[in-house]
C-alpha cells in the first residue's frame, strides 16, 4: 500500500478510535457502570461485534452518506474526516451536544461548497428526518419494551438473583447486538468517507474475499474497537453520566430499544424484506447512538409513569442538530482551503462532464427544462466548478436540477469487456445466465454510466433475469467498477 | 452458561436455607418457652441447645452468602438492601436465642396466670418473625406481596405492645409479691417484646428495599 494512502487515512482511523472510545458507554455503559459485567469482557465483546457490523452491514448507511457528497480524492477524504475530527473534539470541549453522525453531514456539504459539486437535497432531507425521527423511535421502543418486559416479569415472577443472571446473558447480548449494529450504522462516519476515493485494491485469498471498500470498514471497525478497549472505560466512569445510571433492567432496555433503532436504519436485509412485502423502505442513515439512547430513556421514563424525565435534555438534542453540521462545514471548508492551496493537495479528482442527446432525453424525462441546455450539447467542462458557472449562466437552476445534471452528464467512459466477469463467476456474483446477457453487451462503450445502467436493464429483462431492484443496484455498481476507466464515483445513479 | 446459572441457584438455595434457620429458630424458641413454664427442665435445656446451634449455623450461613453475593458481584443494585436484611433477620435469631437463654440463666419465677399470656405473647412475636421471613422470601419472587407480610406485621407487632402492657399492668398491680420478682418478670416480657421490635425494624427495611425496587 501506498504510504502516503496510509498517512491519509490515519484521521478515519482517528475518527474510528474516537467512536470507540466515546461510544462504548451507549452499549455497555450501564452494564460495567453497575458492576454487572467486567469492563474487559464488554470491551472485548463490543470490539468483536463493531467490527463484524463494520465489515458486514456497513454498506447501506455507506451509500447515503456517499449520495450526499461523494468525495472522490483521497486527500479530499482525509481533510474532511479530520475537520469531523477536530470541530467535534472541540464542539465537545465546549459541552456542546453534538454527534460524529451530525458533523459529518456538515462536513461532506462543506467539500461539495468548495469543490462546486451539487448536494442532493432527497438525500439531505432524508438524512435530517432521521436525526428527529430517530430518538421519537427510540422513545417508543423504550416504552414499549419497558412495558412488554416489566409485564412479563410480574407474571414470571423470577427469583431476584435469578433474575440478576438473565440481566447479565441480557445485557451481553443486547450489548453484543449494539455493537453489531453501531458498527454497520456509524462506520460510515469513520470510513464513509474514504470510500469514494477508493485506496484499496480487491484482496482474495482462497477462503476470503475483500473488497476494497470492506478492507476500510475492517480498519475502520478495528479502530472504534482499539478506541473501546484503551479509552472507552475512562469515558465511562467519567462522562457516562448520569444518563447511565440507571437499573440494570433499565440499561438492557434502553440498549435493546438502542439496537433496534441503530439495525432498522443500517439494515439493508431489512430494506429488502420491506420491498419485497411492497412497503415502504426506512433510509440507511448514520444516527448518533447517543440520541438514540436518550430517546429510549424518555421513553423507559414514559412507561413508569414520567417522573424524573429531564425534558430540558431534548431541546439540547435539537440545538446539536444545528450547530454541528454547521460548525463542521465551515472547518471542512477553511480546511480544503489550506490543504488545497497550502499543501497543494488534490481534494477532488477531475470528472469531465459532457451534455448530449441522451442526457437531454433522460433529464426532459426528469422534467427538467432542457431548451438552454440545448447550447451547452457537445461541449466538455474539465471541472465540476467550470460546469457549474456555465449551467447557471443559462439559467438559474435548483440544487435538485443541478444534481440531476451532474450526475447525467458525468462522463464515465465504461467499456464491456465480458472476459473480466469470469473471476466474480467463482464468487458467484454473477450466475452464468446473468454472464450470458452481459456477454451481449460485449465491446461497447458508454460515455455515461446512466447508458450502461438503461443497457443493463434491457438486457436483464429480455433474458428475464428477476432480482431485486436493491440487488439490481449493487451488480451495476461491481459492473461499472470492473468496466469503468475513467470512474469518478461509485455511489450508483439512478 | 449452565455452570453461571448452578452458582446463581446455590446461593438462592442458601439463602432459603437461612430464612428455613430462622424460621426453625422461632418455632424452637416457642417450643422452649411452654417447656419452661411445664417445668420440662431437660427438654428446655435442649431446646435452648437446639436454638444456639441454630444460630451459629444461621450466623455462619449468613456470611457465607454475604462474602459470595460480594465476590461475585450479585445484584449490585440490591446488594445493599439484601445484606441488611440478612445482618438484622440474623439480629432477630440473636434476640430470640438470648431471650430464652435468659430464662436458663436467671431461672425467672412467673406467676402462674401470668403464664398463658407470656406464651400468647411469644406466639405473637414470634408470628412477627414469620411474617417478616414470609415479607423477605417475597422480596426475592414477588414484590407484590411483600405489602401484605408487612401488614401483618403491623398487626402481630400491635398484638405484643398490647399483651405486654397488659402483663405489666397485672404484675405491678398484684400486691402480694416483691418488687424484684416484679421487675425480672416485666424484664422477660420486655426481652418477648424486643423480638417484635426488631422484627419490625426489619420490616421497615424490608418496605424501603420494596419501595426502592418499585422505582
Amino acid at each position: 500500500m501506498d504510504p502516503l494512502t496510509l498517512f491519509f487515512i490515519t484521521s478515519g482511523i482517528f475518527l474510528g478510535w474516537s467512536l470507540g472510545a466515546n461510544h462504548a458507554v451507549n452499549v455497555f455503559g450501564t452494564a460495567v457502570i453497575s458492576k454487572m459485567v467486567k469492563f474487559k469482557v464488554a470491551a472485548i465483546i463490543a470490539g468483536i461485534f463493531v467490527t463484524i457490523g463494520a465489515v458486514i452491514g456497513g454498506a447501506g448507511a455507506t451509500k447515503t452518506l456517499n449520495d450526499l457528497g461523494s468525495i472522490n480524492a483521497i486527500a479530499g477524504s482525509f481533510t474532511v474526516a479530520l475537520a469531523v475530527g477536530i470541530s467535534v473534539t472541540w464542539m465537545t470541549k465546549l459541552k456542546l451536544p453534538v454527534s460524529t453522525s451530525q458533523a459529518v453531514v456538515g462536513a461532506i456539504i462543506g467539500w461539495n461548497i468548495f469543490t462546486g459539486s451539487p448536494t442532493d437535497f432527497s438525500s439531505l432531507s432524508k438524512i435530517l428526518i432521521t436525526w428527529v425521527t430517530s430518538p421519537i423511535i427510540a422513545c417508543v421502543f423504550g416504552y414499549v419494551f419497558c412495558i412488554l418486559i416489566e409485564h412479563i416479569l410480574k407474571k414470571a415472577k423470577i427469583h431476584l438473583l435469578e433474575l440478576d443472571a438473565y440481566t447479565r446473558v441480557g445485557l451481553i447480548v443486547v450489548g453484543a447486538m449494539a455493537s453489531y449494529t453501531l458498527g454497520a450504522n456509524n462506520i460510515a462516519n469513520v470510513m464513509g468517507l474514504f470510500v469514494s476515493s477508493e485506496p484499496f485494491k480487491e484482496f482474495s485469498t482462497p477462503f476470503i474475499t475483500l473488497s476494497g471498500t470492506q478492507q476500510l470498514f475492517l480498519i475502520g471497525g478495528l479502530a472504534i474497537a482499539v478506541g473501546i478497549y484503551t479509552y472507552g472505560y475512562r469515558v465511562m466512569v467519567t462522562v457516562g453520566n448520569d444518563l447511565y445510571k440507571i437499573t440494570p433492567i433499565s440499561g438492557l432496555i434502553v440498549v435493546l430499544a438502542e439496537s433496534f433503532v441503530l439495525f432498522i436504519f443500517s439494515s439493508q436485509e431489512l430494506e429488502k424484506l420491506l420491498m419485497t412485502l411492497g412497503l415502504p423502505t426506512i433510509p440507511l442513515v448514520p444516527l448518533s447512538s447517543t440520541q438514540a439512547v436518550i430517546g429510549a430513556v424518555i421513553g423507559v421514563g414514559f412507561a413508569r409513569g414520567g417522573a424524573g424525565i429531564n425534558y430540558k435534555i431534548l431541546g439540547k438534542i435539537a440545538t446539536g442538530w444545528v450547530i454541528a453540521p454547521v460548525v463542521a462545514g465551515i472547518f471542512t471548508f477553511v480546511a480544503l482551503f489550506f490543504v488545497q492551496n497550502v499543501f497543494e493537495q488534490k481534494v477532488i479528482n477531475t470528472v469531465e462532464y459532457e451534455i448530449n442527446s441522451s442526457v437531454i432525453k433522460k433529464l426532459n424525462e426528469d422534467g427538467i427544462n432542457v431548451n438552454q441546455l440545448k447550447d451547452l450539447s457537445g461541449q466538455r467542462f474539465s471541472s465540476s466548478k467550470k460546469f457549474k458557472e456555465s449551467l447557471m449562466s443559462i439559467s438559474n437552476y435548483k440544487e435538485k436540477e443541478l444534481f440531476s445534471i451532474f450526475n447525467y452528464s458525468a462522463v464515465d467512459s465504461i467499456k464491456v469487456d465480458s472476459a473480466k466477469l469470469n473471476k466474480y463467476k467463482k464468487r458467484l456474483v454473477f450466475d452464468d445466465n446473468e454472464i450470458n446477457a452481459i456477454k451481449n453487451l460485449h465491446g461497447k462503450i458508454y460515455i455515461h454510466e446512466f447508458e450502461f445502467i438503461d443497457a443493463l436493464k434491457n438486457i436483464y429483462n429480455k433474458y428475464s433475469i428477476n432480482i431485486l431492484d436493491r440487488e439490481f443496484q449493487s451488480k451495476q455498481n461491481e459492473l461499472i467498477n470492473i468496466f469503468s476507466f475513467n470512474k469518478h464515483k461509485s455511489n450508483n445513479k439512478e | 452458561m449452565a455452570i453461571f446459572f448452578n452458582k446463581t441457584k446455590k446461593i438462592e438455595l442458601e439463602i432459603e436455607d437461612y430464612l428455613d434457620l430462622v424460621e426453625k429458630g422461632g418455632l424452637v424458641y416457642k417450643q422452649g418457652v411452654k417447656y419452661y413454664f411445664d417445668k420440662r427442665q431437660e427438654e428446655f435445656e435442649t431446646k435452648l441447645n437446639e436454638l444456639r446451634k441454630i444460630e451459629e449455623d444461621a450466623d455462619s450461613l449468613r456470611r457465607n452468602i454475604e462474602t459470595k453475593l460480594y465476590i461475585k458481584t450479585l445484584i449490585p443494585e440490591s446488594r445493599g438492601d439484601v445484606l441488611g436484611l440478612l445482618e438484622h433477620t440474623d439480629k432477630v435469631l440473636n434476640i430470640i436465642e438470648s431471650s430464652l437463654l435468659e430464662f436458663s440463666v436467671e431461672i425467672p419465677d412467673i406467676m402462674v396466670d401470668l403464664q398463658p399470656l407470656y406464651l400468647d405473647l411469644a406466639e405473637n412475636a414470634i408470628l412477627c418473625v414469620d411474617c417478616t421471613v414470609g415479607g423477605i422470601r417475597s422480596y426475592f419472587r414477588n414484590l407484590e406481596a411483600v405489602r401484605d407480610f408487612i401488614n401483618k406485621v403491623q398487626f402481630y407487632r400491635n398484638e405484643t405492645n398490647r399483651l405486654a402492657e397488659k402483663i405489666k399492668r397485672h404484675i405491678f398491680r398484684t400486691p402480694d409479691i416483691d418488687l424484684s420478682q416484679k421487675i425480672h418478670m416485666r424484664y422477660f416480657s420486655y426481652h418477648m417484646e424486643r423480638i417484635a421490635e426488631e422484627a419490625e425494624d426489619v420490616c421497615d427495611r424490608l418496605a424501603i428495599a420494596t419501595i426502592k425496587k418499585f422505582e
